[in-house]
């Protein structure tokens, strides 16, 4: 199986003088889902961010579906998140906008017909259980709808790679089951999934990789058949 | 993406060229744009039209003066058309040599019409008008000169009009060669200086516009932060994301330039009336003149211009300033 990420001694140094990330190596295979754990400051966020260039490393070589991220310049970054899907923990939907305009965003970015746009934007919609929603503005919806409308938004343009930072810590228990599976579910069909959560009693349950970060650097990474 | 091409391309019957396809989607993006934008626009009726207002009443000032200008150079060229030169001919032309000379002039480029006044018509015409026919009795003989006086083309400037007296002068049958046109240029003089203050006025509220523009498109961005923050996470370029505040600022000089129109036509039809009162005491059907069709539409075009350059410099500034963190 290939990588479609891979971390070679990464460390990730902010201004302040915090160490993030020390010598971190791992890799995530193609089609692989894993999830990131450990206590709130153990890395897990800005590894995500290095993989979508929102940082950068101070040292090291990450490796992204073949690309060498150091060689990537600003101007190509979006073209790089274009290529991924970012859920965030605080959904960051645009609350003036639809539920199905939110979704068509990424879609809108590659100038894709409407009625593609249209038929992909319900497809994803379908897949989270919100195509009844489609014309609701975000803030009429509970939690867990909005957090499926980043998910929708996420994997409407079809991305090689699924990164979602703490998707369930605003959810309740249920929810965060929910959500779970359909990161499952969207792996079982090819996506690769890194998911970095503390919640760690709900992922044990997944039966997954799990890789447990502590201070900035990988202290296990527990194979999914070991679960 | 392919498979949704070739599924298109069953549905019509017809292969769509991927230049073809990247064009209609190129304008369909535009389009969409546009449509933001207003909407927008709509949404803050009061905010879009406070700047467009601040937009309009800046523009309306330079291009008001611009007006008079061009009003007053339209009435200087009707009082360049009456300057006529005065050429006294030496006392041993004859009649018949100053009438054939007349003719010659009258086919010299840069006369519109020559016209012989003989030693004799002079006299009787200086009798009759100054009131000393008894005292010019007592001359031995006529003291006036025969005249030719020379009318210029209306379509001659100051310089050219000025030219064509000096070689008129210079032919043999001619004494001396007279043009009051002081007046005149000092006129022109006056219109150079005027022109250049209302292009420095000009220049100085293109910048205010701009900056006007600048500082509500600046607070757009500020206000939008979060939501520029998310599409820069999802993937927008900055193109995408700069399009709809270019947009906007392009609309707010629109707006501001239709404004800057209708106010300025509506002094010049205040004015007109009055104008026109003052001119028939003068004996002149003098109008105004209004924004033709181009510089009217030069005048839209240089709002939509200075609105496109605001909201371009400011969002080059402040959009690399936003980034995901």
């Amino acid at each position: 199986m290939s990588n479609i990420v891979e971390f070679h001694k990464v460390s990730k140094r902010y201004d302040g003088g915090r160490e993030a990330l020390a010598e971190i190596s791992f890799a995530l295979g193609q089609g692989e889902l894993a999830f990131l754990t450990g206590h709130s400051g153990a890395g897990k966020s800005t590894l995500l961010k290095l993989i979508a260039l929102i940082e950068r490393p101070t040292r090291g070589q990450i490796i992204v579906n073949g690309k060498n991220l150091a060689t990537i310049r600003r101007g190509q970054i979006p073209k790089l998140r274009q290529g991924l899907g970012i859920i965030f923990q605080n959904y960051a939907l645009l609350n003036d906008r639809s539920v199905f305009d939110n979704v068509a965003m990424p879609l809108i970015f590659r100038g894709l017909p409407l009625d593609t746009v249209g038929r992909r934007v319900r497809g994803a919609l379908d897949i989270v259980g919100l195509l009844h929603k489609e014309r609701a503005m975000p803030l009429t919806l509970s939690g867990g709808e909005q957090q499926r409308v980043g998910i929708a938004r996420a994997v409407v343009s079809r991305p090689q790679l699924l990164l979602a930072d703490e998707p369930t810590a605003n959810l309740d228990p249920d929810l965060a089951v929910d959500i779970m599976r359909l990161f499952g579910r969207l792996n079982e069909v090819g996506v690769s999934v890194l998911v970095a959560s503390h919640a760690f009693e709900l992922i044990s349950r997944m039966k997954r990789r799990i890789i447990h970060l502590e201070e900035g650097r990988v202290v296990s990474s527990t194979p999914a058949e070991t679960q | 993406m392919a498979g949704s091409q070739r599924t298109a391309e069953r549905r019509t019957g017809r292969r769509t060229s991927p230049l073809r396809e990247s064009i209609v989607g190129y304008a369909r993006e535009h389009l969409r744009v546009l449509l933001f934008t207003l909407r927008r626009l709509v949404k803050n009726p009061g905010g879009s039209l406070l700047t467009a207002a601040a937009i309009g009443i800046t523009l309306a000032l330079p291009a008001g003066l611009h007006l008079v200008l061009q009003n007053v150079s339209l009435l200087s060229y009707s009082w360049e058309s009456s300057v006529q030169a005065s050429l006294f001919l030496r006392d041993t032309v004859s009649n018949a040599e100053g009438e054939a000379l007349a003719r010659e002039l009258t086919r010299r480029e840069g006369v519109a019409n020559a016209t012989y006044i003989s030693r004799e018509k002079a006299l009787a015409e200086f009798r009759q008008l100054s009131g000393f026919g008894e005292a010019l009795d007592v001359l031995q003989e006529n003291p006036l000169p025969a005249v030719i006086v020379v009318r210029p083309h209306t379509d001659h400037g100051p310089q050219q009009i000025d030219q064509l007296v000096r070689e008129l002068g210079d032919l043999p049958s001619v004494d001396q060669a007279r043009l009051d046109t002081a007046w005149l240029e000092r006129l022109y003089a006056i219109l150079d200086i005027v022109q250049l203050a209302v292009q420095i006025i000009g220049g100085l509220l293109a910048l205010a516009i701009i900056i006007t523009v600048g500082n509500t498109i600046r607070l757009d961005i500020q206000s939008r932060r979060e939501e520029i923050v998310v599409l820069k996470l999802i993937g927008a370029t900055d193109a995408f994301i700069r399009r709809p505040f270019l947009y906007t600022g392009t609309c707010f000089g629109l707006l501001g330039g239709i404004l800057a129109w209708l106010l300025v036509s509506l002094g010049l039809w205040t004015l007109s009336s009055p104008v026109e009162k003052l001119a028939s005491l003068y004996q002149s059907n003098y109008q105004l003149s209004g924004f033709g069709f181009g510089p009217s539409l030069a005048l839209l075009g240089g709002a939509m211009l200075l609105g496109w350059i605001g909201s371009w410099w400011t969002v080059a500034r402040h959009l690399g300033e936003i980034e995901p963190r």
